[in-house]
């Protein structure tokens, strides 16, 4: 359980974090979206008491990270952002010293550290110094000491940033495993990573929350939800106009490669109008499908209110 | 263990995990050879004392512990580590402490290796062992107090060259206020008490007391007082600054 209410974080006048409140219970798993600097990581640096926040409150399983950080940091598991880890010492070591830092010693040290090594497959490297590691390992060895006490809290600050396409797909069925009761906050860049792993998303832009819901209403929000593409084998102009009249449809697109893409109005459900115009053109399909909704047209759609500024926009551009 | 011990513990071996720690001994005796038996005129003085090396030793730590200290914090903050360590469920205090202890240990280890020399004075006479005694313990004590300034001055910067750098310069006023040259460039015109303060702030004049053999509780204090002071601001600026 997080709970943070009325959180700020102002550094020399320029405000990272402005009045966030939310919480997230046992079960959870929270996907911070935003774009860079939205106060994403800074949020996640005062609910690990790492930062002290100009104003506002924060508990973590009933601690409060500023009066009591000690036991709010007992609850936590933590993946900084870059999983920063002492260049000079060795994988193995490195996992011990947090577990002993943590309090752990003898055998059960040894069990806890067999079994993140195993969920995480860092066996190959386990005698490496880590300024020897590749990234992807570095990451891992971040996720395995954020895991080494079992915590109810794990916050990760951009976990699968830098592997490579299995290794994502390994952290993500990790976070999906986790065991039901814990709290799990997410942040990251990529989007389909939020339909992959959270159960529930959160846009940040300029320190304040701009999209709270489930996946799939974020989805809901694209422009291209239950959008219908279709492939023909041949083109054919008048299926696009006749398209075009149906009373649902907003927008008729077509692309280089002979794809019709029909956006409805208001994301509602038009295959019911879209098949019968097929039908009654005699088209053969090579292709169709309703889209759910693109992640990144909703990302750029609520980071770029005219609320938020105009920095925000080139950073997406870019 | 407690999270000190194991902080200390990791602190320590990470010395020897790279070449820094033994370069700094290699350095530490030759020079402490070199100026005991060269500039000291170990020989020529024709005293089975160790005072030689005793008098040098405040300039060799004026150069080599802020070697050390520099590192403390500057290189969590460089390598971003620091928030790893201060997520942990340890307090900045501890940390602060056992970075220090660790440092401490280390610069005593290079200290105790001078032994080669207390043998040699024990050879060649018949010295009093327990003013060399006190000459180690005062040196030591001197080393904690430039390693707490050098922690707290370690922790303001991302930068080693510049921790380095303000360490040397503070710890030299800390050396040079006790010096009859400073002094006199006060004393013509501050009252008296201003130039009693500077002289008692001096690490050089405590030293000097325990180092002739004369354990004096108040010098003793001064650098316990001196560590911990400077070890509390290592605290305050570390909160202030490890964001950055």
């Amino acid at each position: 359980m997080i709970e943070v209410s009325n959180l700020s974080k102002v550094f020399d006048g320029f405000c990272a974090v402005d009045k966030l409140s939310f919480s997230v219970k046992p079960g959870e798993v929270l996907g911070f979206l935003g774009p860079n600097g939205a106060g994403k990581s800074t949020t996640m640096k005062i609910i690990t008491g790492f930062l002290a926040p100009s104003e506002g409150e924060v508990s973590v399983m009933g601690h409060n990270v500023l009066t009591s950080p000690k036991l709010a940091q007992r609850e936590i598991g933590y993946l900084p952002e870059g999983a920063p880890a002492y260049a000079d010492m060795t994988v193995l070591a490195s996992l011990k010293f947090i577990g002993q830092v943590r309090g752990f010693s003898g055998s059960e040290l040894q069990q806890r550290i067999d079994s993140v090594v195993g969920k995480v497959e860092l066996e190959p490297v386990l005698s490496k110094r880590v300024e020897t590691l590749s990234k992807g390992y570095c990451r891992r060895l971040g996720i395995a000491q954020s895991l080494l006490h079992d915590p109810k809290v794990l916050i990760l600050d951009e976990p699968t940033d830098g592997l490579d396409p299995n290794q994502k797909h390994q952290v993500r069925e990790l976070i999906r495993n986790l065991s039901k009761d814990k709290t799990v906050i997410v942040s990251t860049h990529i989007l389909e990573e939020v339909s992959a792993v959270c159960t529930r998303a959160m846009i940040l832009a300029e320190g304040k929350v701009v999209f709270d819901g489930t996946p799939k209403e974020l989805a809901a929000k694209s422009d291209f939800h239950n959008a219908v593409t279709i492939r023909l084998s041949e083109a054919n102009g008048s299926v696009v106009d006749e398209l075009r009249k149906l009373s649902q449809v907003k927008q008729v697109n077509t692309g280089d490669d002979g794809e019709i893409t029909v956006i409805p109005v208001d994301g509602q459900s038009i295959l019911s109008e879209v098949s019968p115009v097929l039908h009654s053109q005699s088209c053969v399909l090579e292709e169709l499908h309703v889209e759910v909704g693109r992640l990144d047209d909703v990302f750029r759609k609520v980071t770029s209110s005219p609320r938020v500024g105009e920095s925000s926009v080139k950073e997406q551009v870019a | 263990m407690k999270p000190v011990n194991v902080i200390l513990n990791r602190e320590l071996a990470s010395y020897f995990a790279t070449p820094v720690a033994y370069i700094f001994i290699i350095i530490f005796l030759m020079l402490s050879g070199v100026f005991t038996f060269y500039l000291g005129h170990f020989f020529d003085r024709g005293q089975a004392d160790l005072t030689a090396f005793f008098n040098f030793i405040p300039w060799l730590y004026l150069v080599l512990v802020p070697s050390v200290a520099m590192r403390l914090w500057s290189e969590e903050r460089r390598s971003g580590t620091i928030e790893l360590l201060m997520t942990l469920p340890v307090s900045t205090g501890e940390v602060v402490v056992a970075k220090f202890l660790a440092a401490w240990l280390f610069i005593g280890l290079a200290l105790l290796l001078t032994f080669p020399l207390w043998i040699t004075v024990n050879y060649l006479g018949e010295p009093d062992n327990g003013v060399i005694l006190a000459g180690y313990l005062g040196s030591w004590l001197m080393a904690g107090g430039f390693l707490a300034i050098g922690s707290c001055l370690s922790a303001a910067t991302k930068n080693q060259i510049v921790a380095f750098i303000l360490t040397l310069v503070v710890c030299f006023l800390m050396i040079v206020s006790g010096f009859p040259i400073v002094q006199d460039v006060f004393s013509s015109w501050a009252p008296l008490w201003l130039v009693d303060g500077f002289v008692t702030l001096s690490f050089l004049t405590h030293f000097d007391a325990i180092s002739r053999g004369v354990i004096d509780l108040r010098d003793i204090v001064y650098f316990v007082v001196l560590i911990a002071a400077w070890l509390y601001a290592s605290v305050l600026v570390i909160d202030m600054k490890k964001a950055d």
